[in-house]
């Protein structure tokens, strides 16, 4: 197996290519290359790469349980909050640029459009796995707590599909995609976790 | 001849800047990069259209650039990002190309594309406003629809007017494809609508013929709807005694839209407010306005009417 210390590369590349995207948006932002609706653009790609982020951030565990690789989970926190990042910089986009911080237009939105509520309980749902994201939140909580609440983030990347389906009219085929990996991600863990009950250390008695 | 440079050049800088991209895009970040830029797309520039003379009523509102007007596009039959039309509508032939105008008409005819563009032509600056809440101010070339309909002579069963648009489906990606909407596109309008002194066969935009992914090379506009009843590419025009069936109105059980579709700041789609919109070229919403600025004009059509319910 890897070592951390044989690696010294491994956390600097992955946040140079967390942080990549939101260059090239920036770049082309600076040159005037996002398109005739620029905000629609912003808006968009920042929602997509905080969902790619986050199924990067899930797909660790999976990566170990299928092909024995360790390296992803010492990547782990930092691609969740990449993906929270992008997904604060998706909202804000929407809350600052897109409505101009009108309060009644996006309660409204919130409340009364079913994708809209879907993202936003998205985001919900990762603002605590954040904020606990940190080694004392870990020891605060004791790590089966922890752990119970950071399943959330299926949660959160269940409810970001819905809110990335319900917004199209037609045309469902990238949503649809990130659904189906979502499903195949989940699918390993479960299914590992059938072939082997015994070994159910990361199994919480609140959770059962 | 039929291929113009104009129609060649933007087709090699696209494939320029997706190697570009390509480059970029190397590795995991292939999926999450734009497909194409747009600074460097050139529009699309048709043939000059003859003797369009100035139109009323048009608004002196800031127009849209042709850059703006050529690369964000609703055309689903090219595929349903907004650049898609631009990438992919080149291939549409429009010529030759007919309308046949028919149903409850004294004199059903088919007209040839080039005979329509001997209409007189008249420009009007209209503003066009995307059920998605983006609005553009468009310079349209055209003529009223009701100049058509009277050489065909409706009879007084002509209740309504149905629209339909061309398939081309070896030229349209967009076509058959899986999750797409049916094609043909289909569209309609009450006959009072389609004889309003509004409403615009167009078959230029900027003095210059329809470039393709705008609906070449005759389309319909009907500026206090939202933009998806102004049928693009139209093949067949057919009055009609009951109200025909439009793709939108019926589509996922009707849930996207009614047959009406007038703009109409209080009444929400299903998925947004309809109450602002950004204007292409602007940062910042902007209120939007009943029947799209145009009620004093077009309000009488639906006197006694619950726009509540017929949306």
């Amino acid at each position: 197996m890897e070592k951390a210390a044989r690696q010294p590369w491994l956390k600097p590349l992955v946040f140079a290519a967390s942080l990549s995207p939101l260059l090239w948006l920036a770049s082309r932002a600076v040159r005037g290359t996002l398109g005739p609706d620029p905000v629609a653009e912003v808006l968009n790609r920042l929602g997509l790469y905080a969902i790619c982020l986050l199924f990067c951030s899930l797909a660790c565990t999976p990566l170990q349980i299928v092909l024995g690789w360790t390296w992803p989970l010492r990547v782990r926190r930092m691609l969740g909050l990449f993906a929270f990042s992008y997904a604060c910089l998706h909202f804000s986009t929407y809350l600052f640029v897109d409505q101009g911080l009108d309060f009644k237009g996006i309660g409204k939105d919130i409340v009364k459009r079913r994708f809209m509520t879907a993202g936003f309980a998205a985001w919900c749902a990762l603002l605590p796995l954040a904020i606990t994201s940190t080694k004392g939140w870990v020891r605060r909580l004791g790590y089966r707590r922890w752990k119970s609440l950071h399943r959330l983030a299926y949660v959160a990347g269940a409810l970001a599909c819905v809110h990335f389906v319900w917004r199209f009219k037609t045309a469902l085929l990238q949503p649809l995609l990130f659904t189906a990996v979502l499903a195949v991600l989940l699918g390993v863990r479960l299914a590992a976790r059938a072939r082997a009950p015994s070994r159910q250390v990361s199994v919480p008695s609140e959770s059962r | 001849m039929r291929v113009r440079s104009s129609e060649i050049t933007p087709r090699s800088l696209y494939l320029r800047r997706r190697e570009f991209l390509a480059l970029g895009a190397a590795g995991a970040g292939a999926l999450l990069l734009p497909r194409s830029g747009h600074a460097a797309a050139e529009a699309p520039h048709g043939r000059k259209l003859e003797g369009v003379k100035p139109g009323q009523p048009s608004t002196d509102e800031k127009k849209n650039s042709l850059e703006e007007i050529t690369h964000y596009n609703n055309f689903y039959e090219f595929g349903t990002d907004k650049d898609d039309p631009a990438r992919h509508a080149s291939k549409l032939q429009t010529r030759p190309w007919t309308v046949k105008v028919e149903g409850e008409c004294k004199s059903p005819k088919t007209f040839d594309v080039d005979d329509l563009l001997k209409f007189p032509l008249e420009e009007r600056v209209y503003r066009l406003r995307c059920v998605e809440a983006w609005s553009m101010v468009i310079p349209w070339d055209g003529f009223p629809l009701a100049a058509l309909l009277d050489k065909v002579q409706p009879t007084s069963r002509a209740k309504y007017v149905a629209f339909e648009t061309a398939v081309q489906k070896e030229n349209m990606p967009g076509v058959g494809g899986f999750g797409a909407i049916p094609f043909p596109y289909l569209e309609g309008l009450r006959i009072d609508e389609a004889m309003h002194p509004l409403t615009l066969l167009a078959v230029g935009i900027y003095g210059e013929e329809l470039p393709k992914q705008d609906g070449a090379p005759i389309r319909l506009v009907v500026p206090w709807k939202y933009g998806f009843k102004s049928a693009k590419s139209l093949v067949r025009i057919r009055l009609q005694e009951t109200q025909p069936p439009t793709t939108w109105s019926q589509y996922a059980g009707g849930s996207e839209y009614g047959f009406y579709a007038n703009v109409n700041p209080d009444v929400d789609h299903p998925r947004w407010s309809q109450a602002k919109e950004r204007r292409i070229g602007e940062f910042s919403r902007r209120k939007t306005l009943p029947f799209n600025g145009y009620a004093d004009q077009v309000e009488k059509l639906y006197a006694g009417m619950d726009l509540r319910k017929f949306f």
